[in-house]
């Protein structure tokens, strides 16, 4: 899942390039039509986009960590299935999305690498725990509701590949949203004990979930620049608002409480208006602070590092089966 | 497309819903199957054998539920998963059978959830503790193999419902035969570390075979014992073949058999872990 608070950080000059190319780039853009791996692009776009879609694919594969560890313990075989099969799309959004940023003349490897050394990052959402099975219902209600507010924008992104690749991640999500919610109104409808797990669980992820939207528009740098290149579409604070349009009503239906005593309904905006979520907690977060940080970059190392054995193995089989074709085809020519 | 369209099209239910998680649906997965039990068909043996074979494939579901994140490469993650999920299907299926035909009218998780590590009847080699990647691979083979093996075999079974199960199961294993397989030889062949762990994996895991070849739960069904064990050799013989390994002699057979219930110390920790959140909550809905 990308969010915006994601959105590169640092001013990157546009090296000079071509006017011609340049010119048919800004048109390209103009006339809403895709950018696509082989057309010339600038590179303030090339590393604009690397940057935001392998933080989207890192936020995919982190994001199985919280809900993954549920699995073993789904407390129904139906649940479990549901559960498992989520937990493997995302690893499939992973691999759609890493393969959109190789388009770009990147390496999933190298990208990989960047995630368990710390220096690319991943959806702060996933910094926090989940210690209820509650919270497989609210993260997919909230977060991959987020989720699919953020992305079905980008569905329209001016990157051919990447806006093909969300078409079918948004599709996934839009199930496991819906796969959330019918979660937390089954427990709704059982005991009471079940309905104050709901309720704990909706508490603790709503302000974060409000956060996945990234930093309020007026402190929000990259943003323009992104909806310029038509790589972003809306800004923070619209999404965020969407968000809450969106959220509010299946609450009630739900009969759950947002914790937030600034929501209300402003007849005069047709729009929810709704209060600040702590931002300062968000930057706690992205710097390294949030409750699980170190646990989920920890858990990936390990896991790629423990694989290395495989991976290697692997390369070295494939390299034998080649020079033995090799071999095969000079003995018979 | 505008965006509040695209998020319609994307609400929409659809035929692509089925496609995400086998057995996630709300319908009952034996619809358009006869569920009267033939004429000649012990109720009891059956219930037994459906019963065992889900054990089977819930406690190996299990286990690869435990690699999630862990393994090695992201297509790997997909496979594994994939491969859980389908077991997972078979024993939601076996276990509704089960229930159907015994006369306790039990459901999938009452047999899940509700009973005792003893009660298990899975063979011994599903249970054992995650290993590396080389032992589980292997492990997944000789599961996956026999599984097969028998379920050609149970698709010809005389009770209509556990010849579907074993019919749609047969397409499931053969892909997971052919994925362990060609790990078992990436590995063979690999590095001399990755062949030094394939080998250590096969010492491991064979002793635990000896089991298979005296299960006997499955054949008044149609899976005989002798040919079913046959067919696990001959997939392991050519498999070690292909990787350039050689299959050492089975060590002893551990005593004791996890058909009849005598299980490793490991199982009780698997199944107090699956049924911990249904436990703690006996009257909730989910």
């Amino acid at each position: 899942m990308a969010t915006a608070e994601q959105a590169p950080t640092g001013p990157e000059e546009t090296p000079v390039e071509p006017a011609a190319l340049q010119r048919h780039f800004d048109e390209t853009i103009a006339r809403d039509q895709r950018i696509e791996p082989r057309d010339w692009m600038p590179e303030g776009y090339r590393r604009t986009l690397v940057r935001q879609i392998a933080q989207h694919a890192h936020s995919e594969v982190i994001g199985m960590q919280p809900e993954g560890d549920w699995i073993t313990r789904a407390p129904s075989l139906r649940r479990k299935a549901i559960l498992f099969a989520k937990v493997q799309d995302e690893a499939g959004h992973g691999l759609y999305l890493y393969s959109a940023a190789e388009t770009l003349g990147v390496d999933r490897a190298d990208l990989t690498e960047r995630l368990v050394d710390g220096r690319q990052k991943y959806s702060s959402i996933f910094n926090y725990p989940t210690p209820t099975y509650a919270d497989v219902g609210t993260i997919g209600w909230f977060v991959d509701g987020a989720a699919i507010c953020n992305q079905v924008p980008l569905c329209r992104s001016s990157y051919g590949p990447y806006a093909r690749a969300m078409v079918r991640i948004c599709k996934e999500e839009s199930f496991h949203q819906r796969q959330g919610y019918e979660l937390l109104l089954t427990m709704m409808r059982g005991t009471g004990d079940q309905r104050r797990m709901v309720q704990e669980s909706v508490d603790r992820w709503w302000w974060p979930s409000l956060m996945m939207f990234g930093p309020p528009d007026d402190d929000s740098p990259n943003s323009e620049r992104s909806m310029a290149w038509k790589i972003k579409r809306h800004s923070n604070d619209e999404l965020r608002q969407r968000f809450v349009d969106m959220t509010v009503p299946q609450a009630e239906r739900l009969g759950v409480t947002l914790p937030d005593p600034e929501l209300r309904w402003n007849e005069e905006r047709g729009r929810y208006d709704f209060g600040t979520p702590d931002f300062s907690e968000l930057q706690r977060v992205i710097g390294g602070e949030g409750p699980c940080n170190e646990e989920r970059v920890a858990r990936r190392r390990k896991a790629h590092q423990d694989g290395a054995w495989v991976r290697e193995a692997a390369a070295a089989h494939a390299a034998k089966q080649t020079s033995d074709r090799a071999a095969r085809q000079e003995a018979a020519a | 497309m505008n965006d509040e369209r695209i998020s319609l099209a994307l609400g929409e239910e659809g035929p692509d819903d089925a496609r995400w998680a086998f057995g996630t649906g709300f319908e009952d997965p034996l619809h358009g199957v006869a569920t009267a039990v033939p004429a000649g068909v012990d109720s009891a043996r059956l219930a037994a054998c459906c019963a065992a074979l889900a054990d089977d494939a819930l406690v190996t579901a299990q286990r690869l539920a435990e690699w999630c994140t862990d393994a090695p490469e992201l297509e790997e993650e997909l496979a594994l998963a994939n491969i859980g999920l389908d077991l997972l299907g078979q024993a939601r299926l076996l276990y509704s059978r089960a229930g159907q035909v015994d006369g306790t009218g039990r459901d999938e998780d009452a047999f899940a959830y509700f009973r005792g590590a003893a009660d298990f009847r899975n063979v011994r080699l599903a249970e054992l503790p995650r290993g590396d990647f080389a032992f589980d691979m292997v492990r997944l083979l000789v599961l996956s193999a026999w599984r097969l093996a028998l379920f050609e075999r149970l698709a010809c079974a005389a009770d209509p419902v556990l010849a579907a199960v074993a019919a749609k199961g047969v397409k499931e294993l053969a892909y997971h035969r052919q994925f362990a397989a060609e790990w078992v030889v990436r590995l063979g062949d690999g590095t001399e570390e990755s062949r030094e762990r394939t080998a250590r994996a096969l010492v491991e895991v064979l002793p635990w075979t000896a089991e298979l070849a005296h299960d006997g739960a499955s054949a008044p069904f149609g899976a005989d014992g002798g040919e079913v064990w046959e067919a696990l050799s001959d997939v392991l013989r050519r498999t070690a073949d292909a990787a350039g390994l050689s299959l050492p002699a089975p060590a002893k057979a551990p005593a004791g058999t996890g058909r009849s219930g005598e299980h490793t110390e490991h199982l009780a920790p698997l199944v107090g872990e699956l049924q911990s959140v249904a436990r703690e909550h006996p009257e909730a809905r989910w």
